[in-house]
């Protein structure tokens, strides 16, 4: 479904990005999993064009690299960025509904199936979203995201300064995205999630891919950890 | 006084009005695009010699539709086919094509109209005082500009508030790149915003070129007071624009119409200094600084709180 090849990028002189090869099938949850520094995010974004991206990058069969990013949602990529950025000034409600990408064609997930989903969301729907908690907008995010109805969803870090309870909480919506059969690339520094929900992984170092393979085999795998992953 | 109190409160809402139909653009352009539009004023200026041209061929009440729309199509044409090929060389070439874009304006309308003021009348339907309070006759198309610009403003809110595409320049306004991410085409908006911003401007123009002085150098005059506005707002701040243009509206309305100094408050100078500087200062009057009062405004906010009245950025 998602197919990239020999990826390179740059933040202005520094090669952040030096090759990375990798690809998602349909319905496959897949981690990127790497230290702090070594270009996960930055995959991402070169994917979603918000980094210029070098190399060959196919969605669909479909070329996507450089092409605004609306269009590539269009396609059914998602993306949830690190940032969680939701709209402050909006409500719950209203952040849901400009997930919908469009109004007339409503999708498998709806405003309200959320709500229901998370009571904590549904208590505050018509309140400003910039006072939730930053569990609350991480879910927010995410589920704004599915109401685009992609195939595919990119979420960058989501349990990244999340008490242990709520990781628990995003592990278990993510599970249920790809339970959904919506195939999922997780960009994670904890181990925890990404190796219970994953069926591969991939491992980052240096703007590359170091490692490929099951959650068994990195499990199985104490070289690559010490090197790429324990701090 | 209480004459001079009330006139003066109108005149000072309603210029405030007619600066909120310019800084709302301006603003809303500025927290979308990062780039303050040096241009703006002269889509006023262009709404106002639009407005006069049509008015010559067809009457105000067409003009008053037309040249909005006509200055709105050339806004949204400069974002489509000029700033955004000049985006990605980044903001310092954004800025400087503005710049240059409102002394082209500039130019281009001396050329068409020439330099001197043109005859931009009030229509005959609105000639005639509207009420008389005290001895001041209330001109009818002051009150006529005002509920245009309240209308506007109303349907503005509601716009922004209300509809799906209000509440996508909402987000926009903050995180620009996450409403791309959910499959929303940013330039269009920005070219819609651009557009509407700049018809604003223009119909500012077309109901302040009768009342005031329509000529080529009105873009000039307007331009530095509204950075003003916007910045004593809070840039990208719409309730701050609306509050510094009230605010700046009536500071400058009562400023002007004040004759108080120094020497009026405090009484005369003693004689031995009246050959100093300080005599200059005690008989300036306050309606000789009115103009420059905006400007004393700006700096104070500056000074002591740089991101405005109610903006929430640093820049």
């Amino acid at each position: 479904m998602l197919e990239v090849r020999d990826l390179h990028a740059y933040y202005g002189k520094s090669h952040i990005l030096q090759g990375v090869d990798m690809h998602i099938d349909t319905g496959e949850v897949v981690s990127l999993l790497g230290r702090n520094g070594v270009g996960r995010s930055t995959t991402v974004k070169a994917i979603m064009g918000e980094v210029p991206p070098h190399g060959s990058i196919k969605f669909k069969g479909q070329d996507i690299a450089g092409l605004p990013s609306f269009k590539i949602a269009h396609l059914g990529l998602g993306y949830v960025p690190e940032h969680r950025d939701i709209f402050p000034g909006l409500t719950v409600r209203q952040n849901l509904l400009l997930g919908i990408k469009d109004p007339r064609k409503p999708g498998k997930w709806r405003p309200d199936d959320m709500l229901d989903m998370f009571p904590n969301l549904a208590a505050r729907a018509d309140t400003a979203a910039g006072v939730l908690s930053g569990g609350e907008k991480q879910m927010l995010t995410i589920c704004r995201t599915l109401m685009g109805d992609p195939e595919l969803v990119m979420i960058d870090e989501p349990t990244e300064g999340l008490a242990p309870l709520i990781v628990q909480q995003v592990g278990d919506l993510i599970a249920e995205i790809a339970r959904r059969g919506v195939a999922i690339l997780l960009v994670e520094q904890k181990l925890s999630i990404a190796l219970r929900i994953s069926h591969r992984v991939y491992v980052m170092g240096h703007g590359k891919i170091v490692f490929e393979g099951t959650p068994a085999e990195l499990k199985a795998n104490d070289g690559v950890r010490k090197e790429w992953l324990e701090v | 006084m209480l004459e001079l109190f009330v006139i003066s409160t109108l005149n000072g809402i309603l210029f405030g009005m007619l600066l909120f139909l310019m800084a709302s653009g301006l603003t809303v352009i500025f927290s979308m695009l990062g780039v303050l539009n040096f241009a703006h004023a002269s889509f006023y200026m262009l709404g106002a010699f639009f407005g006069f041209q049509i008015s010559k061929w067809f009457g105000f009440w067409p003009a008053l539709v037309i040249a909005p729309l006509l200055a709105g199509a050339l806004g949204a044409m400069v974002e489509r086919y000029g700033l955004r090929q000049v985006h990605k060389y980044g903001h310092v070439p954004e800025l400087l094509f503005t710049f240059g874009l409102a002394f082209a304006i500039e130019e281009i309308v001396s050329i068409v109209w020439g330099k001197s003021p043109v005859d931009f009348r009030v229509p005959a339907l609105l000639d005639f005082p509207a009420f008389t309070l005290f001895s001041t006759n209330y001109p009818a198309f002051k009150i006529f500009m005002l509920v245009i610009s309240i209308i506007i403003f109303v349907g503005l809110l509601i716009a922004l508030k209300k509809t799906r595409v209000g509440l996508i320049v909402q987000a926009a306004l903050t995180h620009p790149h996450m409403v791309g991410h959910l499959g929303h085409n940013v330039g269009r908006i920005f070219m819609l915003v651009f557009g509407v911003g700049t018809a604003l401007a223009a119909v500012a123009g077309v109901i302040a070129g009768p009342a005031l002085v329509t000529q080529s150098n009105m873009a000039g005059l307007l331009g530095p007071i509204l950075f003003v506005v916007v910045v004593v707002g809070g840039l990208g701040s719409l309730p701050g624009a609306f509050l510094a243009s009230l605010l700046i509206g009536l500071v400058q309305t009562f400023a002007v119409s004040m004759n108080g100094s120094l020497a009026g408050a405090f009484g005369p100078l003693s004689p031995d200094l009246a050959t100093t500087w300080l005599s200059d200062i005690w008989n300036v009057t306050i309606a000789q600084i009115a103009p420059i009062m905006p400007y004393v405004l700006l700096v104070l906010i500056l000074i002591f709180r740089p991101m405005g009245l109610l903006g929430t950025r640093e820049t």
